[in-house]
């Protein structure tokens, strides 16, 4: 609750007494439990009616015949928009001017590139005729054959990766470093197709009054939403207010704002009133992006005392026909391991799916799971402990570049996991473990690692002549906590108690925010938020040392602090005044201030920013089934300043069941034949259960960054993703001696 | 088509209402009686986002047709606390972080009470999983959503006990 | 959903005779036909709701010795019945270890036995299939079939049934009470489902209007409940339709196996009960080499209708588990994660 401001400011979180680093519960706690909290879906304007997207049963051709009059004819049935009454947009939504916009199907003409591609939207009075309508429509195609699977389509080499990496990276000489090698690995592994699967789906609820719209809609980048929408229908920005106080979650799918949004929007159009728009959870199966499917080598050599001579990681992945979306998943060998040579390559094929997107430690987890495997096998060539192989090949500089790293407890993760884990009794070779029940046991081991992204993004601070203040910032709550982080970081920007913050967050017409995307959320609007706070402080120290009844006058040189608010000379603490007191003197009702978060170019320049984090797995496979189950998950994660410890384990162990996930449930099952997903549904696309995580664990590892930016944040959104994967897939081995390469890892694999 | 005649009790409240028979329990709590507590994620009863105890029993009201069930007392989340004062599954869940983005939560919460009323699961954590293993949480709150229940468990046991003597 | 009319009879009689017209459909949980409605999978013009018939609804003790559920008899009810649980505790094993406690709270014992396939063509409107659209083709042959039949499947259909609850029921001599137009009839639930043929759009023995009112099972069927186990293998720990699944029932007096049932899930088109396999146990010694024979006998003519062949051993190896851990006693508590491999481990808490 202390802010103290001089040249060389001390940020609020380095002493006692602060908001920031309490375990506070969810701030948004009693909305949640309550059902009070209210998402996209849960408006219900005036006159408001219902639109169904109708989608494509074909993966490319074209729509020959929809029977309109059909549904047109079904009670309650309003309208039916197609191409043909489709309202005008601005812009072409196949154009694209940057990586981050992509194309999106509103309807422009009757070409199909992908399964559940909409082909019209059905709006009426009730969901049920509107349901109806879309079915009355009884397409009929001309179909053209499905471009399915990573050898479905010749390949090429792409212009970038992920958000403009290039996809071809090396330093030193691969090949010799593997020549000169005493042993050597060469494996494949493949990742299938996953689906973000939030558990809310993709809703929106619009209304247009003249050119204005107002939209409730879950977004994670609120700003840029905003953005894009203005742009397809050529109207100002602030002409368009969103609204998204809560996602039912993201994890990338909602970043973008996507077409079956854009076609809520222009129903509502159409209509001329407002329109609620629900995606069918089997319609998130293609508009809204997923996980790319890769086919990833890895190539290692080892000295003769297990130190890497060489990584080589190449990846095959798979974009839309008609957009670019490649997955960076070899670009994981970059931070990693010490390797004096180190080769990283993407090839790509273009399917007739829907753009792939980020979903969740995008390039990070595929990259991840395959790397991790990969270093494990290296390891047992070795004849080594796969911990020890680790800490063998540790980076004391980022790999690739040679950076130091702003920050890096990593040897801290790996000691605290594996005492907590009890790794030291793990006996080196696989099937050495049955359990008194005849489960084969496994222990296994993966690193965690993701990038301290930060993005830009502005708040607005208030102090009022009450004493309470108030901060503004689009800030978007996907469940990470932004409600209750960001509110922490206000109350200490403020040098107030918390609950004298009024907090506004999760509206287009407050600050833009940035993106909550990239694990960059925290520390980009903490960041602004941190920033705001210091400038109306900034403000406020300024009315109350230039005036000579405040106890505070001529303080200008020596500082001030702030603190449960009241500033206080710094020289002198029995000197101090309300921030009440001043204003009132001033005559001023509020002041406010402004603060941007915005990445340090030079620090960036010099240093390598990522957090870490060691990852333990233990599981039991049933040796005649090959069923599996991971009995226990520890982690232990270093990313910097923990704003709330709470909030922070919770996304680490979100982050860890994604992994088990990733390693032994998701998959999208593509017919070879027609290009439909076949499990487009919550029984069959299988992510865990509560019965499938018994125990996990994620320490908090502490670490002190000095440039990552002022606050010390670097993320923790995605990194638990990573290194559980392979974690668990390197326990599978300790457990059967079967070395998974490809994922899930299915029962079949473990039949022997 | 013609609606039909239904009479339920929500959340104590009786409803009499007129509804077409293809409307589902969910949709009519959430489309017609501004109950948005209650959430639909999957519609098809793969996900348990849906909820609600109909006489007392946990069910997935996305696979309930409305009229099916005329007559029936509905209890929804918005009928569990009363204004301010939560009830101890609420609160444990607050407590335990058993929930982060908040939409699987009511569900969670309402099968926490069905679970709760059968009385199968004991203290068991397993038996916990297992029993609540209906209700996907894609954020994967389960840890915190098992030991809220056992909290909740035992807050209602004292709070029983207490009534007793 | 298409429109439909709504009709609640609350006689039986009155029952059959609005489901006499042709595409009426009976709303009993629900669980399964609106599911298969949102799916447009099915259609009804009438929907005839015999939730709330009376007499449907009861578990009653027969003079006999036998046992009688009522149709209506929430697969919940009747699992944790205890005297049934008791009685004939692979059923109720098998019953918890199938969907998840809303849906068991809803669905119904006569539900459970007309549940339709899994099978992603049949449910995927867009795809050929001869159980939807007789004629039609089958797009699951080539197609994406590793969960697919073993045993007792056509080339016009290779669909597995996706009951947990049928499977012991069918080791167990259950039979199906059906009330029609002709009266009431008893026909075994062995014969009851039907394997496909050319003909994959006939299920099961109902004739249109018939009525599923109950599920009787003999007096025998609670001989062996001091030996009875269902095992489901599973790609996630719960809330997953079986991979392969097995029933397994033993009576055994002095090491040998005096009587036996063993009944396979996720295999075929039906509940698949596995008499050849039955005749190797009858008489053999109670031990695992008598059990692997068994299983072998039970797989003779299994034959992989796709990407599916490690089901069949699969299927083999759960069978002798089945009959290992049926052999091993019924456990005094049904385990907390029922028909599990994993329902031995000892619960912990999270964060442990």
């Amino acid at each position: 609750m202390t802010l103290e401001l001089s040249l060389n400011q001390q940020p609020a979180h380095l002493r006692q007494g602060s908001s920031i680093g309490q375990p506070l519960t969810r701030r948004d706690g009693f909305l949640k439990v309550t059902g009070a909290a209210r998402y996209a879906a849960d408006n219900h304007p005036p006159g408001m009616l219902y639109a169904v997207l109708a989608v494509s049963s074909i993966a490319r051709g074209r729509v020959a015949l929809l029977d309109v009059e059909a549904a047109k004819a079904h009670a309650g049935v309003v309208e039916v928009m197609t191409p043909e009454n489709r309202p005008p947009l601005a812009t072409d939504p196949d154009a694209k001017n940057n990586p981050f916009m992509f194309r999106l199907d509103l309807l422009q003409n009757d070409h199909i590139r992908y399964p559940n591609q909409t082909i019209a939207v059905v709006i009426a009075e009730t969901l049920e005729a509107a349901t109806e309508g879309a079915a009355l429509l009884s397409p009929r195609y001309e179909a053209q054959p499905a471009r399915v699977g990573l050898d479905g389509a010749e390949s090429f080499v792409p212009g970038g990766v992920g958000i403009g990496s290039p996809a071809v990276h090396h330093k030193g000489d691969v090949e010799a470093g593997l020549k000169s090698a005493a042993t050597r690995i060469e494996a494949t592994y493949e990742t299938p197709a996953q689906y973000h699967n939030a558990m809310e789906p993709h809703a929106i609820v619009a209304a247009w009054d003249g050119d204005s719209l107002s939209i409730d809609t879950p977004s994670q980048g609120l700003a840029m939403a905003q953005g894009r929408i203005a742009g397809l229908f050529g109207i100002a920005p602030e002409n368009i207010h969103i609204r998204s106080p809560f996602l039912g979650g993201g994890f990338g799918s909602k970043g973008m704002i996507s077409g079956p949004q854009v076609l809520g929007i222009l129903a509502a159009r159409l209509v001329g009133r407002p329109v609620k728009l629900v995606l069918r959870r089997e319609q998130m199966y293609g508009p809204v992006g997923h996980r790319a499917p890769t086919r990833q080598t890895l190539r290692m050599g080892m000295d003769s005392e297990g130190r890497l001579t060489a990584i080589g990681h190449h990846a095959r992945t798979a974009s839309s026909t008609f957009d670019d979306f490649f997955e960076p998943a070899a670009d994981a060998s970059h931070t990693l391991y010490a390797s004096p040579a180190i080769a990283t390559s993407h090839e790509a094929v273009r399917l007739d799916t829907g753009t792939p997107l980020f979903m969740r430690a995008p390039g990070e987890a595929t990259g991840s799971i395959a790397l991790e495997s990969a270093i494990d096998e290296a390891a047992a060539a070795c004849g080594m402990d796969p911990l020890e192989f680790r800490q063998r090949n540790y980076a004391e500089v980022e790999p690739m570049t040679g950076k130091p790293f702003s920050s890096k407890a990593l040897r801290e993760c790996y000691t605290q996991a594996s005492e907590r884990f009890g790794w030291q009794r793990r006996p080196l070779q696989p099937r050495q473990m049955p359990d008194k029940d005849g489960f084969l046991t496994g222990w296994g081991i993966g690193t965690a690692t993701f990038p301290a992204i930060m993005f830009q993004a502005e708040a607005r601070a208030v102090l009022r002549a009450d004493g309470s203040g108030l901060m503004e910032t689009g800030a978007q709550d996907m469940g990470q906590g932004a409600w209750t982080a960001f509110a922490q970081i206000a109350a200490d920007g403020l040098g107030l108690d918390i609950d004298q913050v009024d907090f506004r967050a999760g509206s287009s017409d407050l600050p833009n925010a940035g993106i909550a995307g990239g694990s960059g959320h925290t520390a980009t609007a903490g960041m602004a938020i941190h920033n705001a706070g210091a400038a109306v402080i900034t403000r406020l120290a300024d009315l109350a040392t230039r005036h000579e009844a405040s106890p505070l006058f001529g303080a200008g040189n020596e500082g001030v602090l702030a603190r449960g608010g009241r500033l206080y000379r710094r020289d002198d603490e029995s000197r101090s005044e309300s921030y009440g007191e001043i204003l009132a003197r001033a005559g001023l009702a509020e002041i406010d201030g402004r603060g941007t978060g915005t990445p340090d170019s030079a620090s960036r320049e010099a240093y390598a920013m990522h957090a870490h984090g060691a990852v333990f797995a233990e599981v039991k496979v049933d040796p005649d089934f090959g069923q599996i189950r991971v009995t226990r998950l520890v982690g232990a994660f270093a990313a910097g300043r923990v704003i709330n410890p709470r909030l922070v384990r919770s996304q680490y162990y979100g982050g860890m069941i994604w992994g088990v996930s990733f390693a032994l449930h998701e998959e999208a099952v593509t017919d070879r034949r027609s290009g439909r997903i076949q499990n487009a549904n919550l029984a069959e696309y299988h992510i865990p259960v509560n019965a499938d995580v018994p125990s996990v664990a994620a320490l908090l590892v502490h670490e002190d960054d000095p440039y990552v930016n002022a606050l010390g944040i670097k993320g923790v959104g995605e990194i638990g993703i990573t290194g559980t994967a392979g974690a668990v897939a390197n326990a599978v081995w300790h457990a059967t001696g079967v070395r998974p390469r490809r994922f899930p890892i299915r029962i079949e694999d473990l039949l022997g | 088509m013609t609606s039909l005649p239904l009479t339920l009790t929500i959340n104590g409240h009786r409803h009499e209402l007129e509804v077409d028979p293809r409307v589902t329990l969910l949709d009519l709590l959430r489309e017609r009686l501004e109950l948005t507590g209650t959430k639909k994620g999957c519609d098809r009863g793969q996900c348990g986002a849906c909820t609600v105890l109909v006489d007392g029993k946990r069910i997935n009201s996305c696979l309930a047709l409305a009229v099916s069930h005329d007559g029936a007392k509905v209890l929804t989340i918005e009928g569990v606390s009363h204004g301010e004062d939560l009830h101890p599954v609420q609160a444990a869940f607050i407590a335990h972080d058993g929930f982060q983005c908040g939409f699987c939560t009511p569900g969670q919460i309402m099968s926490t009470l069905g679970l709760i009323a059968e009385a199968q699961a004991g203290d068991d954590p397993e038996r916990i999983r297992e029993g609540m293993s209906g209700n996907l949480c894609r954020c994967a709150a389960y840890g915190g959503i098992v030991e809220a229940v056992l909290e909740a468990q035992e807050q209602l046991a004292k709070a029983d006990r207490r009534t007793a003597a | 959903m298409k429109n439909f009319d709504y009709i609640r009879p609350t006689t039986i009689p009155d029952a059959l005779a609005a489901a006499a017209e042709p595409g009426s459909a009976y709303l009993a949980g629900g669980t399964n036909l609106l599911d298969l409605m949102k799916g447009g999978v099915t259609s009804p013009d009438r929907v005839v709701d015999i939730s709330r018939l009376p007499e449907l609804n009861r578990i009653e003790r027969l003079a006999d010795g036998g046992l009688r559920i009522g149709a209506l008899v929430r697969n919940a009810d009747l699992a944790h019945d205890p005297e049934f649980a008791r009685s004939y505790p692979a059923v109720a094993e098998a019953l918890l270890s199938g969907a998840s406690a809303q849906l068991r709270n809803a669905a119904t014992v006569g539900g459970n036995l007309l549940q339709r396939t899994r099978c992603s063509y049949f449910y995927d409107t867009a795809s050929a299939c001869n159980k939807r659209e007789p004629g039609a083709g089958c797009d699951a042959l080539g197609g994406e079939n590793r969960l697919h039949a073993v045993l007792g499947w056509s080339d016009a259909c290779i669909a597995t049934h996706p009951s947990d609850f049928c499977v012991p029921l069918v080791a167990l001599d259950a039979v199906v009470e059906i009330e029609g137009k002709k009266g009431r009839r008893h026909v075994t639930l062995e014969e009851f489902h039907r394997l496909p043929g050319q003909t994959p759009q006939r299920e099961n023995g109902l004739e249109p209007g018939d009525l599923i009112v109950g599920v009787r099972l003999p007096a025998e069927a609670a001989s062996f409940s001091a030996n009875a186990r269902y095992l489901k293998v599973r790609e996630r720990t719960s809330y997953a339709f079986a991979v392969v699944s097995a029933a397994a029932a033993l009576v055994v007096e002095g090491g040998k196996i005096r009587q036996a049932r063993l009944a396979l899930g996720g295999v075929a088109a039906k509940p698949w009960r596995a008499r050849s396999a039955e005749a190797v146990l009858l008489g053999a010694d109670a031990d695992e080499t008598s059990f692997v024979r068994a299983a072998d006998a039970a797989l003779a003519d299994a034959s992989p209708s796709g990407d599916n062949a490690f089901k069949i051993e699969l299927t083999r190896r759960i069978v002798v588990r089945a009959l290992m851990s049926a052999l091993a006693g019924t456990p005094g508590r049904l385990p907390a994660l029922p028909a599990s491999p994993f329902s031995s481990i000892p619960g912990v808490r999270h964060d442990a």
